[in-house]
């Protein structure tokens, strides 16, 4: 992997977690933050720049998509879950 | 302060019916001709009480966020009928509906041109079964199906016999499988249809589809599936499996709910009697505009579940293997209903062995768990399903389903699996029936009556 596309994929990574963490929902911020975990990781291994550019646009897709449902999820919150109880808000 | 919040909670919970104006409205009002069969009691939330988990995949799945994100554009700017054929905003949504047609038949390795979109899995089932068998009612006049089967499909049945139809309803094995000896038997040259579900929605069996659609083809019989709790979660083939009409449901995959498609199968070509006419919409099967964006919430749902289908699969098998191993090492006699290997695991029924089901349900208020379907739960009947897998009366009622999915956590297992430990072992406690067995009475040889 060329250095550039390092940076790259590690910057897409990190916006993914950070943006993840951001859902009020309980389950669908802990679905989010271990998809995009394992995504990560399965493919940490892809060298063809084709592939890797594809994999980045639809991460670039994906965070688009989780931004945009995040925003939603605030207008509309809910209580919290019980398995929550104690933990911080997310925000 | 906590633990006095949380009195009061279980006051409520116990109350029910006094608590509040709503409930009351609840009992006199609604349930009136229901209030002897339900025991459990509706009640909202309130704004500072925590959620109960959800564990009840089987009944419905929340939305995927990336559903609802396809489906907005739909619901906020493109508004037109996709049946307009003379301007940009039919042109817009028509070529949405067919790429979310696309999408549905790609996940069954069907064509697109063999996919109608309706309301959900009922509507599909409906229309198969009453569709084909009063299209080929003048030469074909017998159906055969499961006792196992959906509710939808027992009452269509049910109405095909009103109407002069002859329908055999297959007996389960003990684990829930049909005997295809049996079904072969059951075939008459006046067969026009066979129905059987795909997996089980209240004890998550998989029945051996692929033997029966073969066995259909050979026998020139028509083979119908109602594959709602099994698309997107196992691999799914209509031309491998020989299947001629397959129902697939919505919001079983994390889609939207009122939607739905039914797979006709073109060649050899099932015909069908449409339920409802009108303007011709979906090859004149099913008349009534295609609600767009539902349709487009179908088909992302499911191109996302072929992608996350061996993901989700691995996850599902692990959470549930954690949740059963957790239960059954530690409490005694609970027995997990239908066969274990021919299954789909995100669905496990367990029957816990002298604890009342709906007690158990209710002393498990942090988790939204249910009995069984959800058209038949919180009623004092029990299952017909487990019923008919011969599960004694006992058993039958002492019945949970667990239904875990996509969302669902480790954490959410373990707290569940923890409660149910818990509440297991203090109903048995109160049992007078545990007692007698902890003393090495045989339950079965009392005799109950008084005389």
């Amino acid at each position: 992997m060329a250095a550039s596309s390092k940076t790259q994929v590690l910057s897409l990574y990190r916006m993914l977690l950070r943006e993840s963490k951001k859902f009020p929902s309980y389950n669908y911020r802990t679905y989010a933050l271990r998809r995009v975990r394992d995504g990560f990781r399965e493919n940490r291994n892809v060298d063809d720049p084709k592939a890797l550019e594809q994999l980045l646009n639809r991460g670039w897709d994906s965070l688009a998509v989780i931004q945009r449902q995040v925003s939603i999820g605030k207008m509309y919150e809910v209580q919290r879950t019980v398995v929550e109880h104690g933990e911080k808000k997310p925000h | 302060m906590m633990s006095r919040a949380l009195v009061t909670r279980k006051l409520l919970g116990t109350m029910c019916g006094t608590s509040g104006p709503r409930l009351n409205y609840t009992q006199t009002a609604v349930s009136a001709a229901l209030v002897h069969t339900e025991i459990i009691k509706s009640r909202e939330l309130e704004k500072d009480e925590l959620r109960p988990l959800y564990m009840d995949f089987q009944a419905t799945t929340p939305m995927d966020p990336r559903v609802l994100d396809a489906m907005l554009p739909y619901q906020v700017n493109y508004y037109g009928n996709p049946h307009s054929r003379t301007h940009a905003y039919g042109w817009e949504s028509e070529s949405a509906m067919e790429k979310a047609r696309k999408q549905v038949a790609d996940l069954i390795s069907a064509d697109p041109r063999e996919i109608v979109f309706t309301s959900g899995a009922t509507e599909s089932n409906n229309m198969s079964i009453k569709g084909v068998a009063r299209f080929y009612k003048a030469k074909k006049k017998h159906i055969i199906t499961t006792q196992t089967e959906h509710k939808c499909v027992l009452d269509s049945c049910r109405v095909l016999e009103a109407e002069g139809f002859d329908v055999t309803y297959l007996p389960v094995k003990n684990n829930g499988l049909i005997d295809l000896e049996q079904l072969e038997e059951a075939i008459r040259p006046d067969t026009s249809l066979v129905s059987v579900m795909t997996v089980n929605n209240e004890i998550g069996v998989r029945q051996p589809v692929k033997e029966i659609g073969h066995l259909c083809r050979s026998k020139n019989v028509f083979f119908h599936t109602d594959a709602a709790q099994a698309i997107g979660k196992i691999p799914v083939n209509v031309s491998d499996w020989k299947v001629d009409l397959m129902s697939i449901s919505g919001h079983k995959i994390y889609g939207p709910k009122g939607v739905g498609a039914l797979y006709v199968r073109r060649r050899p070509r099932v015909r069908l009697e449409p339920l409802q006419n009108g303007g011709g919409q979906e090859r004149g099967l099913r008349s009534g505009t295609v609600p767009t964006p539902l349709a487009v919430g179908l088909g992302a749902a499911c191109e996302i579940a072929q992608q996350e289908m061996e993901y989700d699969h691995k996850r599902v098998t692990i959470l549930a293997n954690r949740l059963v191993q957790k239960i059954m090492s530690e409490i005694p006699d609970v027995v997990m209903n239908g066969d274990p290997e021919q299954r789909y695991p995100g669905c496990i029924n367990l029957s816990f062995a002298y604890v009342e089901g709906e007690s158990l349900l209710m002393a498990l208020k942090d988790v939204a768990l249910s009995s069984g379907s959800a058209c038949t739960s919180a009623s004092l009947e029990p299952s017909y399903v487990l019923r008919a897998i011969g599960a004694d009366e006992d058993l039958a009622h002492s019945s949970i389903r667990f239904g875990i999915g996509r969302f669902t956590t480790e954490e959410e297992v373990d707290y569940t699996a923890e409660k149910c430990i818990q509440q297991v072992k203090r109903l048995r406690e109160m049992s007078p029936l545990w007692e007698m067995v902890q003393e090495g009475i045989d339950l079965k040889s009392i005799k109950w009556t008084q005389h």
